[in-house]
């Protein structure tokens, strides 16, 4: 098989100015140094973090209501819901036992696992959940050693939910009504950055 | 002044008997080639054809794609891409979870322009369906998705930049990549797998900040673009690497199922929001930039233009936005359309996305079929670098714009 023989006519400038290539490259320095006199836009991770947006889809939590219990109803909206298969709700009757916890209740999870390796953080179990049970949170970098402890139990997701509020205390539900007017207040700014020193020596 | 340089087809030794023409490429990586010629003395000293080895981990090839290149000295005789590396059976996932449930795995295919992969899912099962989309959904769609295309074309600029050397590209390209992803991330909580087009409208309505994120954006992009001009469209060692280089004509454009800014680089105003209108298109008012070379440098102009042109497009839906409901009140949980099948295509970013998808009346479509632009304009490749030198290669596969994700599905 030969080689397709092709004309290729190259592109050259008028005069011996143009060849060398000064020009465009004073040209393109201009423009990239005007660039050192503008406000860096990079943020010193780790040292400065940007704030999330509220909605962002992290690392899933389990709410509590007021007394501290779990809000969820072992209803199964949520896995149901999942794409990727990636809850194992086993529901318990709220019978005698949990009557003096749960009076209200007819379900009650004893086992609420999610895999977090499995799962695609599209957000759906947060839509589905009727009881606004479930929710995600600003978590992004989990990190671990095996692929057991990324199946988050139930008691973790209630521990990352403690953790949460502490950083957030005015997060409301999702689907409040001022969960509009929070999402666009100050507080969760995009731009804002959390720690704004400049770390020297970077 | 100006002079020619040619690719002259010298008389070579190598016959074509040594390469066995009947296997694919694939089979005669190096070592095992060598091993074949060892067995007839005289093809050692003959030997000229080098086959070379590009990825699949390879920074050029934009993810994880395997090109085999034949080489005679620098240039290309033959070029074989090997796919498949990054195959996750998006197709069959989708014939088993139920029609909402598929959304959000086609942010994984074309994930430089996810928003057009969930909207072209949720136009096909709102067909077979026949739900019934809010305006304010359509328009909203609209601008996510010219957003995208936005974001992606700097996205490809700054990697094509990169690709033939000018990393300042790069990071400006991403320097502005990155208040779009900020509007996304406002709207949908994701900066990458969206979600947002959902079947039955949006997955939540657009907030003030939004609003103001995107005329902010608007209003400096022109600047922005102006600067790529200057730094890049006129810099002469970006055009002598990229004129010329690569040039297809429109009839084997056309015979090789190649779309979207590829085709308008080679001369035809093929544009699916123009030919077929959907959604609400036929409301804006827009062009379709075309050239007419259908080289590298064309593909080029072809995007910077068409970032203006869906800037046009983002501007004139917000100030159009109507009033209203932003998806579908009551949609059942378990879609269950009638028997019937339906193909939806659209303009993506990177060319015609396409969704077949056939229903048998349960809650999982029967067949679904993606058409991706990607793979159909990685199929004109090997025509595309025959003759070219390896260095133009890169520029050439990059030109095309892949995303791996969306060839291999």
């Amino acid at each position: 098989m030969a080689v397709s023989v092709k004309n290729i006519t190259v592109p050259r400038g008028k005069n011996w100015v143009d060849n060398t290539y000064i020009i465009p490259v004073i040209k393109g320095l201009i423009i990239t140094l005007r660039h050192m006199f503008k406000k860096p836009i990079v943020l010193y991770y780790p040292e400065n973090k940007k704030v999330l947006p509220p909605n962002y889809r992290g690392l899933h939590m389990l709410t509590r209501d007021e007394q501290g219990r779990e809000k969820c109803v072992a209803c199964e909206m949520c896995s149901t819901a999942c794409p990727a298969d990636c809850i194992r709700i086993v529901a318990n009757d709220s019978g005698d036992v949990w009557k003096d916890n749960f009076e209200n209740r007819e379900k009650h999870p004893i086992v609420f696992e999610i895999d977090e390796l499995r799962c695609i953080f599209c957000g759906m179990c947060v839509e589905a959940c009727p009881e606004d049970a479930i929710d995600m949170t600003d978590m992004h970098n989990l990190a671990d050693y095996t692929r057991q402890d990324f199946i988050y139990d139930k008691e973790r997701l209630l521990g990352v939910y403690d953790e949460y509020i502490k950083r957030h205390p005015d997060h409301a539900k999702r689907r409040d009504g001022e969960f509009k007017a929070m999402k666009n207040s100050s507080y969760f700014s995009v731009v804002s950055v959390e720690n704004a020193k400049k770390p020297g020596g970077h | 002044m100006s002079h020619d340089t040619q690719i002259k087809k010298e008389p070579s030794n190598l016959s074509s008997k040594q390469f066995r023409t009947d296997s694919p490429l694939i089979d005669q990586i190096p070592g095992r080639k060598r091993q074949i010629l060892r067995e007839s003395p005289e093809s050692e000293l003959k030997m000229e054809e080098f086959l070379l080895n590009v990825g699949p981990q390879h920074p050029s090839t934009h993810g994880v794609l395997r090109l085999v290149v034949a080489l005679e000295g620098e240039v290309i005789k033959r070029c074989d891409p090997d796919l498949g590396y990054l195959h996750r059976t998006f197709e069959k996932i989708s014939e088993s979870r139920s029609y909402q449930q598929i959304v959000p795995f086609t942010d994984r295919m074309d994930y430089l322009g996810s928003m057009n992969a969930n909207w072209g899912v949720a136009v096909a099962v709102e067909k077979l369906a026949k739900i019934e989309v809010p305006e304010r959904a359509e328009y909203l769609r609209v601008i996510v998705s010219e957003l995208n295309r936005i974001a992606s074309h700097l996205m490809w600029m700054g990697a094509f930049g990169a690709d033939i050397g000018a990393v300042t590209a790069f990071l400006y390209g991403f320097r502005e990549r990155e208040l779009i992803l900020d509007m996304f991330e406002e709207i949908c909580g994701s900066r990458l797998t969206y979600g947002y087009i959902r079947v039955g409208g949006v997955a939540e309505d657009i907030t003030p900040k939004f609003d103001k994120l995107v005329r902010e954006f608007l209003d400096i992009l022109p600047a922005k673009l102006e600067d790529y001009h200057n730094l890049i469209t006129g810099n002469p060692i970006f055009l002598e690497r990229t004129r010329g280089v690569g040039a297809i004509t429109l009839e084997e454009a056309i015979s090789y199922g190649v779309t979207g800014p590829m085709l308008k680089a080679c001369g035809m105003p093929w544009d699916l929001r123009k030919e077929e209108p959907y959604s609400v298109y036929p409301k804006f008012d827009f062009d379709i930039p075309v050239y007419y070379n259908g080289d590298c440098f064309d593909r080029f102009r072809v995007r910077m233009d068409e970032m203006v042109e869906s800037a046009k497009i983002v501007i004139q839906a917000l100030d159009g936005l109507p009033e209203g409901d932003y998806k579908v009140k009551k949609l059942a949980r378990n879609i269950k359309p009638p028997v019937g099948d339906v193909y939806v295509r659209q303009e993506a970013p990177r060319g015609e996305y396409g969704v077949y998808m056939e229903s048998d009346g349960s809650t999982k479509p029967n067949r679904v079929k993606y058409r991706t632009p990607s793979f159909s304009n990685l199929s004109i490749l090997p025509l595309m670098t025959v003759g070219w030198k390896i260095a133009d290669l890169v520029a050439i596969l990059g030109s095309v714009d892949i995303v791996l994700g969306d060839v291999d599905r």
